[in-house]
């Protein structure tokens, strides 16, 4: 009898030790993630991390659902009040706002106490609304021109430093028989890249981060000046013809084929351009000239980002998540295959890809970081300001009518 | 006397059964359609009072939404648009007749070529708009090679204000014109043979025929497709969707797809000003209604 009781201790002792140690090392409980990384690259990315996170916790159940990245926009609001996800991504800065608001996302501040928090500095204030953070940065890109190095050769043209430089460029360009620049704008953002750069290269940041605030009237002669120099390459031709039909990615085949010079965009852009048939030495890239001397130069830099939704049941599973995936080691080796920035200072860049260690030095060296139009500006504002620049982009004419209809607007959403 | 105290004997149920029959039958379809019909409609009403967001808590604005719905000028683009989709999509009952005639013949294979005409109102209203965009492309687009042919210039009909409402609209013909030609195939069969025998004996043929002896028989199928055609013009949203978007800049909008955008999309979260907008639809519906309700109320009356 003593025996058998000391067995049982010591086999209770026993899995009360592997218990502890379990909970000391390995999570357990459900783990399920929402994703809206629906492009070929970041989905594999993502699916790699997720299994080394699995791998380290075997007995957690991570179930992970990738959600295609336009649809994703409008179902989160759905799915984080009625079925949360313990994860789900999304971006920083204003576009958070409408979340954040209703008390559906959590407030994760304790992540960013401590180290992590100071690694992360360079977003803190583009996950902070009302002094408190409401997410973790998983990765940044830088946005400017990618252009086609060999026609670039061929016309004897370097990377432009200066707007005239930018147009007279262009002209070369158009004498070939070429467009200047593809962009398609059926999905409107595209056309708000043009806007956000031309107006922060023309008036600079703050002037920029007052209009998105509702601070500037849209009627501003300021913004009439930013259009004024989009007019002139408008007027020029520089863009290709039809874009209002193409979506960003159908823009891309005009060139890969040739027949326009360069593109504005995301540097999520050049995997898609690659595998469009542009090989490594033909695609490079510049920082968008400036405009009006002595502006300093700030760039477009979103941030995308993963937050833990309010109505999450395993909130210790998604907080422990979300340390994995901003702590260095991570963020280097997932930045390292979507081919962009890591957020964490600790992490190292790949100094293989030209386009990330250009990209990592041009952010480096920026003045500001936008995150863009349509996560700066309220989501109502943004879009109607997206539809009156493709408007403009079609009818310049019709400047007067787009200004007052803007103001309008921005004297409704911004009260 | 007897009688009569018999008949008091029956419960209340038993002495009112056949009247109440029919009622207890219609009870859950009733019950579902208060609930999910009538009950939104007046809920939609209430919700376009309110500025909410469809999360917190309402403030009721009175009828500052329908103020605001006057002075937006991307609902009176939406209203011309579904004005437009109405008048054009009924084109759809003509077609479908002329194919329906074309088809009610007796051929080897015809009941394949009647397949094959049918098609495209099998297929879903995505794929239809899938292939129509690709056929519309300004670059590499079958109609602008075809067009290109005979020497005109590359039409950018979806990325075009002027043209992009016409464009989608033609791509939306495509399957209602299978649908309409279906429901003129089974009514031609209805056909009255000896009518056709008599009128041809009294000289009638060809439009004569077609104009006073066999289309007043396709009446029945005539106000079917009358209706499916106009629901169909209504309810476009997914067309809209799939080809532009409701651009460019919100010119190929229509009220559905309008109100989809400022209450449900990604950039707005607006349900009271959507709700408006679903109010005006539903007055614009309620004239069609109450024409359907008239006229199949007139013919049950006939009979």
């Amino acid at each position: 009898m003593r025996s058998i009781t000391k067995a049982s201790i010591a086999a209770l002792a026993a899995v009360t030790a592997t218990t502890s140690f379990a909970f000391a090392d390995g999570l357990s409980g459900d783990l399920k993630i929402f994703l809206d990384t629906s492009n070929p690259a970041p989905r594999e990315t993502f699916e790699t991390m997720i299994a080394e996170f699995q791998g380290m916790h075997p007995d957690l159940k991570i179930e992970t659902t990738i959600i295609d990245r336009e649809a994703y926009k409008t179902q989160i609001r759905n799915f984080l009040t009625a079925n949360a996800p313990d994860v789900a991504t999304w971006y920083a800065g204003n576009r958070m706002l409408p979340y954040v608001q209703p008390g559906l996302f959590e407030d994760v501040s304790d992540l960013w106490e401590g180290e992590l928090g100071e690694n992360l500095a360079s977003t803190k204030a583009a996950m902070t609304i009302d002094g408190k953070q409401w997410g973790v940065p998983y990765s940044y890109y830088q946005w400017g021109v990618y252009y086609r190095a060999d026609i670039y050769n061929e016309l004897g043209l370097t990377e432009p430093k200066t707007f005239e430089e930018m147009k007279s460029n262009c002209q070369a360009v158009l004498d070939s028989g070429r467009k200047c620049y593809t962009i398609g704008t059926k999905f409107l953002w595209t056309a708000a890249g043009w806007f956000d750069y031309l107006n922060m290269r023309t008036n600079g940041y703050e002037f920029h981060m007052d209009l998105t605030a509702g601070r500037v009237a849209w009627t501003d002669d300021r913004v009439k000046q930013t259009f004024a120099n989009w007019r002139e390459l408008i007027d020029m031709g520089a863009f290709i013809d039809n874009h209002t039909a193409y979506s960003w990615q159908e823009a891309i085949p005009f060139m890969a084929k040739g027949e326009a010079a360069a593109y504005l965009m995301g540097n999520f852009a050049v995997d898609a351009i690659k595998d469009a048939g542009v090989t490594d030495d033909q695609l490079d890239f510049y920082q968008f000239p400036m405009i009006v001397e002595g502006v300093p130069m700030a760039e477009e830099a979103p941030t995308d980002t993963l937050h833990i939704p309010s109505n999450a049941k395993n909130k210790a599973n998604a907080k422990a998540f979300l340390q994995y995936v901003a702590s260095a080691d991570v963020q280097t080796e997932i930045n390292a295959k979507l081919g962009q920035l890591p957020v964490n200072n600790k992490s190292s860049v790949n100094a293989d890809d030209k386009f990330v260690s250009q990209g990592f030095e041009m952010l480096n060296g920026a003045y500001a970081l936008a995150q863009f139009f349509d996560r700066d500006a309220p989501a109502e504002m943004a879009k109607v300001g997206m539809e009156g620049f493709q408007e403009f982009m079609v009818r310049p004419d019709n400047l007067d009518a787009i200004l007052t209809r803007l103001d309008a607007a921005a004297k409704r959403i911004y009260k | 006397m007897s009688m009569q105290a018999d008949h008091s004997n029956r419960s209340w149920y038993k002495r009112n059964e056949i009247a109440l029959t029919p009622w207890l039958f219609l009870i859950p379809g009733i019950l579902m359609f208060l609930f999910y019909v009538i009950l939104p409609v007046f809920q939609s009403f209430y919700i376009s009072t309110l500025d909410w967001d469809g999360l917190g808590q309402g403030t009721s604005v009175g009828l500052e939404n329908y103020r605001e719905l006057w002075h937006d000028p991307a609902f009176y683009i939406s209203l011309r648009n579904n004005l437009i989709w109405l008048a054009l999509y009924l084109l759809a009952i003509p077609a479908g007749l002329f194919i329906a005639l074309f088809l009610n013949q007796t051929v080897t294979g015809i009941r394949l070529y009647k397949s094959l005409f049918f098609f495209p109102f099998v297929i879903s209203q995505v794929v239809v708009g899938l292939v129509f965009t690709w056929f519309y492309d300004p670059t590499f687009g079958l109609l602008n090679t075809f067009i290109g042919w005979f020497g005109f210039g590359p039409i950018n009909v979806l990325g075009d204000p002027t043209y992009v409402t016409y464009g989608i609209i033609a791509a939306g013909l495509w399957p209602q014109t299978a649908y309409c030609m279906i429901l003129y195939l089974t009514g031609l069969n209805a056909v009255d043979p000896e009518q056709i025998e008599a009128a041809r004996l009294d000289g009638a043929k060809g439009w004569r025929m077609l104009w006073y002896v066999i289309i007043p028989q396709l009446k029945p199928a005539t106000f079917i497709a009358f209706v499916v055609t106009v629901i169909g013009a209504l309810r476009s949203f997914d067309l809209i969707s799939i080809m532009t978007n409701g651009g460019p800049f919100g010119e190929s909008r229509v009220l559905s797809f309008y109100m989809f955008e400022v209450a449900l999309s990604e950039y707005g979260f607006r349900m009271g000003y959507g709700a408006a907008i679903a109010v005006v639809l539903f007055l614009i519906m309620l004239c069609f209604i109450t024409y359907f309700l008239y006229s199949m109320y007139k013919e049950e009356r006939g009979h």
